[in-house]
C-alpha cells in the first residue's frame, strides 16, 4: 500500500500524578510532563513495521490538539514515521469533532489503511477510531493484537472478552491498538536529530471547516475522595453490625 | 522493589528555567538549532534506554563480574547485546564530531546522559565514557590518517577506548613511569611496559580496543617532561581499514575490587606491541590533559549518578515501609513520617540537586569554552572550568558517597544485603573518589594551581558571579532568607582563600593540609549558589508544577539550615594550620 496515516493524541504523561485545577474545571497540565498516549506509540510502531517490511511505503503521523503536541509528532517522526501533520487548537476537543478532521485529513492524503491507539490514557474515551470508521464507511478492527497484510487485505487479531476474534477487512480500514500488538522501539540518537528536519505542517483547526464544538458539558472535576483511616473491631457480630448499619449487607 | 527513573524533569528545570540554555545555546553558531524540545527528546530517550536496558543488568552485572578465560575478558551476561544496542541507537556519538561520525551535540547533554549511564549502571557507563575520553584525546591530537583510521569505528561503537597510564610504581606521580618506546623503520613505535588498574582494557563486546599508552622514549628527560603518548590497538588495523594481525598486547589479569564488578580493570601488558604516536614526543601528559577537565567532570557525575539511584530507591522504600509511630497519624506509619529518616532524605536530596545543577553550570562554561565565537569569553569560561573541574571532582565524588551510605542507612538491614541494591551503590560509588586522580589530589590542584591560575582572576570572577546572585535574591521574598547565610558562608571562604594564597596558610604545608577542607568549604558555598539560583527561577508566575516549586524552596532552607553551617567548622579546620599535622614524628604515628 502507499500509505498509512497514523493519528495520535499527546496526554498527561502516564507517570505523571493528576491534579485538578482548582476552580474543578479539569486537571491542570500546566508545567507537566506531556508524553504520546502510550496506545498511539504502539500504532506508531505498527505503521513503521509494516513499512520497513516493505508492506507500505510512507507513514504519516497527525495529531490534533495544540502547539505542544509537535513534541509527540516529532516523536513519532523519530521512531520512522516520513511526515506529520498537526491541526492546531487549544480548545477542548471531543472524539467526533476529531474523528471528522481525521476524515478531512483522510480525504486529502488517502491513505489506505488509519490505525489509531484504541484509547486515550486521559479520558479512555474509546470512540474515535469507531467513529472515523462510521464517517469513512471503512471496515473496521478494533483492539488488534496481531496484524498482517496481506495484498489489499488486512486479518486483524482482537482481544475479546471471550479470546481472541480474528478479523479479514479489505482496504481501505481503520484498526486501532491493543497493548500487546507491539512494544515500541527506542529512538536512536541520529533518527531523533533526523526526525526535527522532516516536515511537520501545522493547519489552525478555524481554516479546516469543521465544527468542533462540544456537544457534553463537563459540570464539574473533582479528585477521588482520599480513603478514610481504618478501625479495627472486636468480634464478628460488631464487623457484621457496623457493614449493616453501613447498608452494605 | 529498586528501580532507577532517569531525572530528566529536574534536568530540564535546570536547563530551561535556572540556565536559560536556550540563550546560551543562540550564541553559540555550531549548536544554535538544539533548542530545548530536541534537548528533551535526547534525554527522555536515553533516560528510556538507561532504565529499560542498562538498568536490569547492573545488579545481575555485579553479581557475576568479569572473568579472564584463556587470556580473553568475558563480560557479565547482556553486556554484549546492550553495547551493540547503545551504539546502534548511536549513543557513543553524542557528543562526537559529525566528521567522524558524532552528532556534535553540547557537553552540556553529553553530561546529563552521562549522569543517567551512572546512575543505571556505572560499570557499563565507563565503556563509552573511556571511548570517548580516547576519542577526543586522538582528535585533539594525532595526525589525521590516526584519525581517519580509528575514530569512525570508535565513535560508532565497533571498536572501544581505553587509557593506560597507571603503572606498579606510578600512580599519582606519573613523573615515575617506565614503559619505553622506541622508534621503527616506518615511523611507528615499539612499545614496552605493564600498566595496571586500566578500565575497559579488554573485554568480548566489541572487535577491537583502542589503548592509549604512556611511555618513555629513548633519551627522554626523566619525570612528566618526558613521557609521550602512543595509540596501541589489540589487533592491527590493515592499509583497508579491515582487521589484521594480534599486536603483542595482552591481559596479565583482572583486578579484584571492591566494586563495578562488571567493568573489566586489567593489568595489561604490552609487550613490544606495536604503537603510533599521538602528539609531540615527551607531550605526552599535555595530551592526556586536554580532555582531563572533561574525563574529571565526568567521574564527578560518576559519584552524582550513583547517589541519585541510591536516593530513588531509599525513597521509594521510605514511602512504604511501615515501622513505628508518629506523633500527629495514627497507626503505624511508613518511616518516610520520622524526623531523622526525612533528614536523612533531604540531605540527600539537597546535594543531589545542587549538584547537577552545579555540572549544568559548567558543562555550559566548557561549551562556551567550545564553541563560542568571542575568544577572550573562550579563555574566561576555559580558566572557569580549570578552576571548578576539582571542586566537581572531588566533592561530588565524595558528597555523593556519603549520599550513597545515607540512602543504604535508610533501609537498615535491607539496605546492607544484597537484594535492594543500595550496598552496590556504596561500593560502586567509592571508586569515584579514587581514580582519575584521588580526591586529594584534586583538593591540591584546587588550592596550589587553581587558585593561583591566572594570577587570580577566575576565583575572583567566580566569587563575584556568587555575590551577583546574592545582590538579586536580596529583593525577593523567597530567596532572601537563603542569601543571609550563604553570603556568610561566603565571607568565611574569600577570607581562606586569601590567606592560602597570600596570607598566612600559603606555606607549602599549610596549603597542602587546608586543602581537602577548602575544597569541601568551595563546594558548600557552590551548592549554596545553586539553591539560591534555583529557588530564584522558581519566582511566582513561572509555569512550573506546584511540586517542583515546594520541593525546591524546602531543600533549599534545609540545605542553608542543616547543612551550610558545615562552613563555620571548616573555616575553623583550616584557620588551624598545619602545625598539629607536622608537629608529630613520622615514627610517632
Amino acid at each position: 500500500m502507499k500509505k498509512i496515516l497514523v493519528p495520535i493524541k499527546m496526554v498527561l504523561d502516564a507517570n505523571m500524578r493528576p491534579r485538578v485545577k482548582a476552580d474543578g474545571t479539569g486537571i491542570d497540565l500546566s508545567g507537566m510532563k506531556l508524553s504520546i498516549n502510550p496506545f498511539c506509540e504502539i500504532a506508531v510502531e505498527e505503521a513503521v513495521r509494516l513499512k520497513e517490511k516493505g508492506l507500505a511505503e510512507q507513514v504519516v503521523a497527525i495529531s490534533i490538539g495544540p502547539a505542544k503536541a509537535q513534541d509527540s509528532l516529532r516523536q513519532a517522526l523519530a521512531m520512522g514515521a516520513d511526515s506529520a501533520r498537526l491541526i492546531e487548537t487549544d480548545g477542548p476537543i471531543e472524539p467526533l469533532a476529531v474523528a471528522k478532521l481525521i476524515r478531512m485529513v483522510v480525504d486529502e492524503e488517502k491513505p489506505e489503511l488509519v490505525i489509531l491507539g484504541k484509547q486515550a490514557v486521559d479520558d479512555d474515551c474509546n470512540q474515535t477510531g469507531q467513529m472515523l470508521a462510521a464517517l469513512l464507511d471503512w471496515p473496521q478492527a478494533t483492539f488488534a493484537s496481531a496484524l498482517r497484510v496481506e495484498g489489499t487485505v488486512v486479518h486483524v487479531t482482537r482481544e475479546v472478552d471471550g479470546g481472541h476474534q480474528t478479523l479479514s477487512l479489505p482496504l481501505p480500514a481503520v484498526v486501532t491498538t491493543d497493548l500487546r500488538l507491539n512494544e515500541p522501539r527506542h529512538c536512536s540518537l541520529p533518527n531523533i536529530m533526523k526526525a526535527r528536519k522532516k516536515a511537520l505542517d501545522v493547519t489552525p483547526v478555524a481554516a479546516c471547516g469543521v465544527d468542533t464544538v462540544p456537544r457534553l458539558k463537563v459540570l464539574g472535576v473533582k479528585p477521588p475522595e482520599p480513603r478514610k483511616a481504618g478501625r479495627r473491631v472486636a468480634d464478628v457480630s460488631e464487623l457484621v453490625g457496623d457493614l449493616r448499619a453501613a447498608g452494605a449487607i | 522493589m529498586p528501580h532507577y527513573k532517569a531525572p530528566v524533569e529536574d534536568m530540564m528545570f535546570l536547563l530551561r528555567d535556572v540556565f536559560r540554555v536556550q540563550d546560551i545555546f543562540a550564541e553559540l553558531p555550531e549548536q544554535k538549532e538544539n533548542d530545548l524540545e530536541i534537548i528533551s527528546s535526547i534525554l527522555e530517550e536515553a533516560g528510556k534506554f538507561c532504565s529499560e536496558i542498562l538498568y536490569p543488568l547492573n545488579a545481575a552485572g555485579d553479581i557475576e563480574g568479569c572473568r579472564l578465560e584463556n587470556g580473553i575478558v568475558r563480560t557479565p551476561k547482556g553486556f554484549a547485546e546492550a553495547w551493540k544496542a547503545f551504539s546502534e541507537a548511536g549513543w557513543g556519538g553524542l557528543s562526537a564530531p559529525t566528521e567522524y561520525g558524532g552528532q556534535n551535540l553540547p557537553r552540556t547533554v553529553q553530561i546529563l546522559v552521562d549522569e543517567m549511564l551512572s546512575g543505571s549502571n556505572l560499570s557499563f557507563g565507563l565503556f563509552p565514557g573511556l571511548t570517548r575520553g580516547a576519542c577526543e584525546a586522538i582528535e585533539a591530537h594525532a595526525s589525521q590518517a590516526l584519525k581517519d583510521t580509528y575514530l569512525p569505528n570508535m565513535v560508532s561503537g565497533v571498536w572501544t577506548g581505553a587509557m593506560a597510564l597507571t603503572e606498579g610504581n606510578a600512580g599519582s606521580d606519573l613523573g615515575l613511569l617506565k614503559a619505553t618506546a622506541t622508534p621503527r623503520a616506518d615511523g611507528s613505535w615499539t612499545v614496552t611496559g605493564s600498566k595496571i588498574f586500566i578500565s575497559s582494557g579488554d573485554h568480548d563486546m566489541a572487535e577491537n580496543v583502542i589503548h592509549l599508552v604512556l611511555a618513555r622514549i629513548p633519551d627522554a628527560p626523566a619525570g612528566t617532561k618526558g613521557i609521550s603518548l602512543f595509540l596501541c590497538p589489540k589487533i592491527l588495523v590493515n592499509a583497508d581499514g579491515t582487521l589484521g594481525a594480534r599486536n603483542a598486547i595482552s591481559v596479565g589479569a583482572l583486578e579484584h575490587k571492591m566494586g563495578i564488578h562488571a567493568q573489566p580493570t586489567c593489568v595489561m601488558n604490552y609487550d613490544g606491541c606495536q604503537g603510533w604516536m599521538v602528539g609531540e614526543p615527551n607531550r605526552g601528559l599535555a595530551a592526556m590533559f586536554t580532555m582531563m577537565n572533561a574525563e574529571r567532570l565526568f567521574v564527578g557525575v560518576q559519584g552524582l549518578g550513583v547517589a541519585d539511584a541510591s536516593c530513588q530507591t531509599a525513597l521509594a522504600y521510605a514511602r512504604e515501609r511501615m515501622q513505628g509511630r508518629s506523633p500527629d497519624r495514627a497507626g503505624t506509619v511508613p518511616i518516610i513520617a520520622h524526623a531523622d529518616v526525612r533528614r536523612t532524605l533531604l540531605s540527600m536530596q539537597s546535594f543531589i540537586e545542587a549538584a547537577r545543577a552545579m555540572v549544568v553550570y559548567t558543562a555550559l562554561e566548557m561549551d562556551r569554552e567550545k564553541f563560542h565565537p568571542d575568544a577572550t569569553i573562550r579563555q574566561r569560561a576555559g580558566e572557569n572550568v580549570a578552576l571548578l573541574t576539582p571542586v566537581i571532582k572531588a566533592a561530588l565524588t565524595d558528597f555523593g558517597f556519603e549520599a550513597a551510605v545515607a540512602g543504604q542507612q535508610v533501609l537498615g538491614g535491607h539496605g546492607y544485603i544484597r537484594e535492594w541494591g543500595q550496598e552496590q551503590y556504596v561500593r560502586d560509588a567509592r571508586i569515584a573518589m579514587i581514580y582519575e586522580g584521588t580526591n586529594g589530589i584534586q583538593a591540591q590542584d584546587l588550592v596550589i594551581r587553581k587558585l593561583t591560575l591566572a594570577e587570580g582572576l577566575p576565583v575572583r570572577s567566580y566569587f563575584a558571579q556568587i555575590r551577583q546572585t546574592l545582590a538579586v535574591a536580596a529583593a525577593h521574598s523567597n530567596a532572601a532568607p537563603l542569601a543571609e547565610p550563604l553570603g556568610a558562608a561566603l565571607d568565611l571562604l574569600e577570607g581562606v582563600t586569601t590567606r592560602l594564597i597570600s596570607g598566612d596558610l600559603a606555606g607549602p604545608d599549610d596549603r597542602n593540609a587546608a586543602a581537602v577542607d577548602y575544597l569541601r568549604l568551595f563546594a558548600l558555598v557552590s551548592f549554596g549558589w545553586m539553591w539560591v539560583r534555583m529557588v530564584l527561577a522558581c519566582a511566582p508566575g513561572q509555569p512550573l508544577p506546584d511540586a517542583l516549586v515546594q520541593h525546591k524552596r524546602a531543600a533549599a532552607t534545609f540545605f542553608m539550615q542543616r547543612v551550610l553551617p558545615q562552613a563555620t567548622a571548616l573555616s575553623q579546620q583550616i584557620s588551624a594550620g598545619a602545625g598539629s599535622i607536622m608537629a608529630l614524628p613520622d615514627e610517632l604515628f
